[in-house]
């Protein structure tokens, strides 16, 4: 441009910015140091803590590892206070705290714990990482069908009503044909159903979404009861007796210690699980498909400017992410209880949209809430079986705490897709 | 490609947003279509552009009818839009925004972005733009995200490109660089429709110039014509484009400002240590580009900003800190940027609207319930007094034009004893026939004594109304300086330097 022929200083600070919720880690570390040390100086712990590591079918045993459970504790606590100091440091520096000293300070908070609740007995270790491992399986599926939900502008808050629909609709079709297989497809398409409706309102009619959600999981709940009650209970064995997808050990790794029976000897819905997070984590990064489907989640508008189609996109999106959930509901009947029973999913679909949220929307991240909270409520139940001193009631509460915990606690300063939840209108 | 519009006619209900209108687009012309806000100029180019479909008329290219569904079909004709607000995706990188919609694809659907890395390369070296194709685009300044929206269009052979009021959220100095970018392009063969309602700009790259009013096409003008002479044009009646104003007879310090910090939730600072102070009868106009800082500063006066650290001190009491009945009680008259958003209850009638910022007490309310009586009489007087188009005081203010929507928030704001005015954007997206009247209000309140703070990004508004210049550049303070500054030195300061024997 004609400028005036001025000298100029360049401005050589950018804006300052500042990082919320900062000191958000070490405080929640410090509290639950406190706690676990609260554990054995309240109620310390005679005898040895043993912990099991291997099983049947290993090529070797690793032996187990049986220590003095206030031992164990301090070390615990000692270790837990490192990470908590590490981590106030790192906020006094003003940086943020890396995820993976936070991953730690869980570690041995958790060993802690267990070593405290299992004194005098022996702990399966690998039992209980392969139990919450199974019983994370509906909770991944679930939150994969949320992330992609809401990747594409749709907020899914059905999704319980997706896995308990899936599971009712693996139940029935199962026990008629005699396939598990049947069963798996009609699962699908069971969510898939639930997924149309929540697209028709959500998209179509531009209905609130979390509503729309709501009502769904009611609906299904209503539905599902009231053909329990009137139908299945009194046809129980045409009806509701599925056959189930047997165990299936994957040759020469499921024989690795610890490793191998924790993922090698479970159902084919888990390796099933395993493709379906590795194939969506690609599809929506690194696919056509996923670029288009978290450009319509995030500016709809200018996905439609370059000639996108995006309540298709959005629809399709909500439909896949509705069979996938489906699958989710199908662990239910097809692997993990004999049959289908009133509201069996126990909530189980809200705890997936915590892991969503909990994952930042990334399909990896989701995954790996998800399996967190499945391992809470497996904690609770192997407790139960080998016996705690903490009352059964309060281990119950054991994965909705950690869901609390989680998602307000630890979560810092997430983004979700800029259009989630807002529907698209045209002009 | 020679594109042509014929007789397009665009009806919403019962208002004809275009009116027959006709235009045509050689190749290698720049042809302006300048019109006021509301005129129906978006409304045209959306129908060109496939996102609206015209009720009669229709689009020519090379003399062949073309019938767009979506924004897919005008691209596929050869028609690029470089949009008013960027259709650009914040979180992807410029690689993946310029190739969503026509990835290349590999194995199993799998994104190509070495392909589209080296089609932006290409482009951007074609005609010397610096963009970094793994650049996230919410990281680049306002002036390269164009410059992506250009790439986006030219990636896919548009022919014809079509500019959207491409440089309101432009430093002057980026401005003149993107006015460089249309001649290259337009040397290159490209035809080009820009869009806008600045007669500056109109009268340096238009080959062609027509004008919209209400709809329709009321003339043609050539590139020659003079400001005064294409504004009468554009408003059907001769304008002033200046206010008359005398110099201003600066009283005590009214209004005092020091290390003012203002943060937003997620931690950001927007206002970064500015102190400055206002006169009683004086107008410090600040001037700067857009989302420089100006909104948190003027919410922070009015305690609307939640995270403030400094002083602000009105004839000597503070007011950071208080809430915003207080900030009210203290006199403060304050304009919001978007009338739409902050400024109006677009359900609420006129008279409702009118007494908004006096909810809770006398003169309208009198124990707990409203005197819709003395409501009635003063918003008609306001209306009158304010020359508010409108069928009467019960009209719902959403109904409003968005000039007459802008008179009645400044009736509002300027019928209380004010000791200061704040006023954002006071005449965007309003007609120059208003732009004339709510300048003069604003100066009569400076007359009457009230300090006022303006805050604007058109430097036309800024030049007709300030008394001393504030700029602000990412939040800080890059001078103030004497109203008769020259547009260069203002944009050098625009765009953060600070020309020399300018103290900051």
């Amino acid at each position: 441009m004609s400028a005036v022929d001025l000298p100029v200083q360049a401005d050589a600070q950018g804006v300052a910015e500042r990082i919320p919720g900062l000191w958000k880690p070490p405080i929640v570390m410090g509290v639950f140091t406190i706690l676990v040390a609260l554990l054995v100086l309240v109620s310390p712990r005679d005898g040895d803590s043993t912990f099991r590591w291997s099983r049947e079918g290993d090529w070797f045993a690793i032996p187990d590892v049986s220590l003095p459970a206030n031992l164990i504790v301090w070390v615990a606590v000692l270790l837990c206070l490192l990470c908590t100091a590490y981590a106030a440091w790192r906020s006094y520096s003003r940086l943020k705290t890396p995820l993976v000293v936070v991953a730690a300070f869980a570690l041995f908070a958790v060993s802690g714990f267990l070593a405290w609740a299992v004194a005098g007995k022996t702990l399966p270790v690998v039992g209980l990482l392969a139990g919450a491992l199974a019983l994370a399986v509906p909770l991944v599926f679930g939150a994969l069908g949320g992330v992609l939900g809401e990747r594409a502008g749709v907020v899914n808050i059905a999704i319980d009503g997706q896995l308990l629909f899936g599971a009712f609709g693996a139940a029935i079709t199962a026990s008629l044909t005699g396939s598990p297989w049947a069963g798996l497809v009609a699962a699908m398409v069971a969510g898939m159903l639930v997924a149309l409706l929540l697209g028709l309102f959500a998209i179509t009619y531009w209905v609130e979404q979390v509503i729309v959600g709501v009502v769904l999981n009611v609906l299904v709940i209503g539905f599902t009861s009231f053909m329990f009650s009137q139908v299945l209970s009194e046809n129980a064995g045409t009806l509701n007796n599925p056959p189930h997808f047997p165990r299936l050990e994957i040759p020469l790794l499921s024989g690795v210690p610890v490793l191998g029976p924790i993922f090698f000897r479970q159902t084919i819905l888990v390796y099933v699980m395993y493709a379906a997070v590795f194939l969506v984590a690609w599809a929506l990064y690194r696919s056509k498909w996923g670029l288009r489907v978290r450009a319509v989640g995030e500016h709809p508008k200018a996905a439609d400017t370059v000639g996108i189609d995006v309540i298709a996109t959005r629809y399709r999106t909500v439909l896949l992410a509705g069979a996938i959930v489906g699958i989710g509901g199908a662990t239910y009947t097809l692997v993990s209880v004999p049959s289908f029973g009133r509201e069996m999913t126990g909530g189980a679909g809200y705890i997936a949209l915590a892991a969503v949220i909990f994952g930042k929307w990334d399909p990896i991240k989701a995954t790996l809430a998800a399996l967190l909270f499945g391992f809470a409520s497996n904690v609770e139940s192997v407790l139960s079986v080998i016996g705690s001193p903490v009352p059964s009631q309060f281990m119950l509460m054991l994965p909705y705490v950690v869901t609390i915990f989680a998602v307000a606690g630890l979560v810092g300063h997430s983004r979700a897709p800029a259009a989630d939840g807002v529907p698209y209108r045209k002009g | 490609m020679r594109l042509a519009l014929r007789d397009i006619t665009k009806r919403f209900g019962s208002l004809v947003a275009n009116d027959h209108i006709s235009l045509t687009v050689e190749p290698g012309e720049i042809h302006c279509l300048l019109g006021e806000n509301g005129a129906g100029k978006s409304t045209l180019m959306n129908v060109l552009y496939g996102l609206y479909q015209a009720d009669e008329g229709e689009i020519l290219i090379d003399d062949e009818p073309q019938r767009f569904k979506g924004p897919g079909d005008a691209m596929a004709a050869g028609i690029g839009m470089v949009h008013q607000h960027f259709m650009l995706i914040p979180v992807f990188t410029v690689a993946e925004n310029v190739m969503l919609g026509h990835e290349a694809t590999g194995f199993a659907g799998k994104l190509d972005l070495d392909a589209a890395r080296k089609l932006v390369q290409e482009i951007s070296e074609r005609f010397g733009f610096q963009v970094d194709p793994d650049a996230l685009v919410e990281d680049l300044p306002v002036g390269v995200q164009q410059r992506v929206e250009i790439i986006k269009a030219l990636s896919r052979h548009a022919e014809v490109l079509v500019f959207d009021e491409p440089t309101a959220v432009l430093t002057p100095q980026e401005t003149d660089e993107l006015m460089a970018i249309m001649r290259q392009l337009k040397e290159s063969g490209t035809g080009i429709v820009f869009i806008t309602h600045k007669l500056r700009e109109v009268r340096e790259v238009a080959d062609r110039i027509t004008v919209i009013r209400r709809g329709t096409v009321v003339g043609e003008a050539s590139p020659q014509a003079s400001n005064a002479e294409l504004a009468a044009l554009m408003v059907g009646r001769p304008v002033e484009l200046k206010v008359h104003k005398e110099p201003a007879q600066p009283g005590e310090r009214a209004l005092v400002i020091s290390d003012l910090v203002v943060a937003d939730e997620d931690g950001h600072v927007h206002v970064d240590g500015v102190s400055f102070h206002i006169d009683a009868g004086e107008i410090l106009a600040v001037a700067g580009v857009q989302g420089n800082g100006q909104t948190e500063l003027t919410e922070a006066m009015v305690g609307l900003a939640p995270h403030v650290e400094g002083s602000i001190k009105l004839d000597g009491r503070e007011i950071v800190g208080r809430s915003v009945r207080k900030a009210l009680e203290a006199g403060i008259g304050f304009i919001p940027e978007d009338r739409q958003v902050d400024g109006l209850v677009s359900n609420f009638t006129i008279a409702e609207n009118l007494m908004l910022n006096r909810s809770y007490d006398k003169p309208f309310v009198s124990g707990g319930s409203l005197n819709l009586k003395k409501l009635d009489t003063f918003a008609k007087e306001k209306l009158a007094e304010y020359d508010v188009r409108a069928p009467g005081v019960s009209t719902l203010a959403g109904q409003l034009s968005g000039g007459n929507q802008q008179k009645v928030v400044v009736a509002r704001e300027l019928s209380r004893d004010l000791r200061l005015l704040v006023a954002s954007q006071p005449t965007r997206g309003v007609d120059v026939g208003s732009i004339e009247f709510i300048h003069k209000q604003i100066v009569a309140a400076r007359d009457s004594g009230v300090p006022v703070l303006v805050v604007s990004s058109e430097l036309d508004e800024i030049a007709a109304l300030a008394d001393r210049i504030m700029v602000l550049y990412r939040g800080r303070v890059v001078g103030i300086v004497p109203a008769d500054t020259s547009r260069d030195t203002l944009g050098l300061m625009m765009a953060g330097e600070t020309p020399e024997g300018i103290e900051s």
